[in-house]
């Protein structure tokens, strides 16, 4: 290979592409916990008795899990300020349809968990004469998240990930820092590679801690 | 005459076009112990499961010491029944299911705590204390920490039968308690049910286990096609049976007697 690798640029991108990271864990931490805690509600709607709940849930999960998260993002910063009369920021925009999209396929693996806890979990639980809020909180949902453990994990790393097309709204975070600094100095292999890393060091410990997590819980059961 | 702590009026259930249950007038005085025989499809368990309100039943009434549950609608023959009222009576009337309904993810102790704990509202020292003493009185004081994947069929059923008495409910239903155990683990779990006959507790048991029945029960009930089709003692029902479809009934179980 006769290409000579710029370490220096690399030093010198640093700082950039650094505080595009911190834009990146901006975007992400918040659509985890938001929307995680909505996907959950969402699928106690989805499971719900009352069609006035279900029909209303079941479609929100499928328009956002049918439709591809780069248009929904776009959606939300040029077509939804039409409908509400108000101008998004291009970060605000970007938090909303990732938080929104995350919702959606949380809302599904808490429902696919919940429903392969078997009834007479439910029943045993009834029959002490718990209340429901109880029996969600203390018997079906402790296992709906061990066994759901790694479909979590992937959601959230893909969340990290997904992130990034918030770059095509110009928000500063990590991947639009990289696109732009490998386009003015026209070095797309030096940049862009430690762009990668940047995700990779991101990411790669929660991986790790969940694979701990998972085989201390096998251990114990 | 002692006055019956569960009186069922008329009780009905159906499960779409199915009549499950035809009308059934029944009551249970203290210290009563019933069990409850028929073949598979008779509603014996629908009938048990009526009792806790773990089927709501389709028509037809449920009273506790005279108080009848849930609240009439109008002249309409279904009643309402609030949750709040459900769950007091689930923790006056214990339930043992057939296949245990263990919580996997608690440990033996945790389990029998459970309802002490989210029910009862009891302090944790007070809910350990009485749970390690339920559970050592079905024989499983050195398995408190152990988790019910690690235990026996047998064991798992006696942590349920543990788990039930800790909540001190005024009667038991079991519901084939042991149907789902391997032979060799039955009678660990009918001696268990047998010492709580021996304390004079009020019990209704479905069964296949005729023999068992036969030496537990004070009363016991044939179920066939959703009504009782006959009611006696012991001695009158499994022994000298009156109707022929009890009788019939019977002789597939001693078909291949020795």
């Amino acid at each position: 290979m006769d290409y000579q690798i710029d370490f220096d640029l690399i030093f010198r991108s640093l700082p950039v592409l650094l505080r595009g990271l911190l834009v990146t864990i901006e975007l992400w931490v918040p659509t985890v916990l938001i929307g995680l805690t909505a996907g959950f509600l969402l699928s106690l709607a989805r499971l719900s008795k009352s069609a006035t709940l279900r029909l209303p849930s079941l479609f929100y999960i499928e328009l956002f899990r049918d439709t591809p998260v780069l248009i929904q993002l776009i959606w939300f910063f040029y077509a939804f300020p039409i409908i509400i009369g108000v101008q998004l920021s291009p970060f605000v925009a970007a938090l909303l349809g990732l938080t929104l999209n995350t919702s959606a396929y949380s809302a599904e693996i808490f429902r696919g968990g919940m429903q392969s806890i078997a009834q007479g979990q439910w029943e045993g639980a009834r029959a002490l004469g718990m209340r429901r809020s109880k029996i969600l909180q203390r018997i079906i949902l402790p296992q709906v998240f061990k066994r759901m453990l790694p479909a979590f994990t992937n959601r959230i790393i893909e969340i990290a990930k997904m992130s990034s097309l918030a770059s095509v709204l110009s928000v500063h975070e990590l991947m639009y820092q990289g696109r732009l600094l490998s386009s003015t100095y026209y070095r797309p292999f030096e940049i862009l590679t430690t762009v990668a890393f940047i995700y990779f060091v991101l990411i790669y410990p929660g991986t790790w801690l969940s694979a701990r997590l998972e085989r201390r819980m096998a251990e114990k059961a | 005459m002692n006055e019956p702590i569960l009186r069922v009026t008329n009780l009905q259930k159906r499960f779409g076009d199915l009549h499950v249950l035809r009308g059934i007038d029944f009551s249970v005085e203290p210290g009563e112990r019933i069990a409850i025989i028929g073949g598979s499809g008779s509603g014996k368990s629908t009938f048990l499961r009526c009792l806790n309100f773990m089927e709501i039943p389709s028509a037809g009434t449920i009273a506790l010491d005279g108080n009848e549950i849930g609240k009439s609608r109008g002249r309409e023959e279904i009643r309402s029944y609030p949750e709040a009222e459900l769950r007091a009576v689930r923790e006056r009337v214990g339930m043992v299911f057939q296949q245990f309904n263990l919580f996997p993810h608690m440990t033996v102790l945790e389990n029998a705590m459970e309802g002490l704990l989210t029910v009862k509202g009891m302090k944790r020292a007070l809910a350990r204390e009485r749970a390690t003493r339920e559970l050592e009185k079905v024989g499983l004081a050195t398995k408190l920490d152990a988790y019910p994947g690690r235990l026996s069929g047998g064991q798992q059923q006696r942590v349920a039968i543990a788990r039930a008495l800790a909540m001190e409910p005024e009667i038991l239903l079991f519901d084939e308690p042991t149907s789902s155990l391997d032979p060799e683990l039955v009678g660990e779990v009918l001696r268990v049910i047998r010492q709580l006959a021996d304390e004079g507790r009020t019990m209704l048991l479905v069964t296949h286990e005729l023999g068992f029945a036969y030496h537990f029960a004070t009363k016991v009930i044939f179920l066939a096609d959703g009504v009782f089709h006959e009611v006696g003692t012991p001695d009158e029902v499994l022994k000298a049976p009156m109707q022929e479809r009890t009788r019939a009934f019977l002789e597939r179980f001693t078909e291949f007697a020795f």
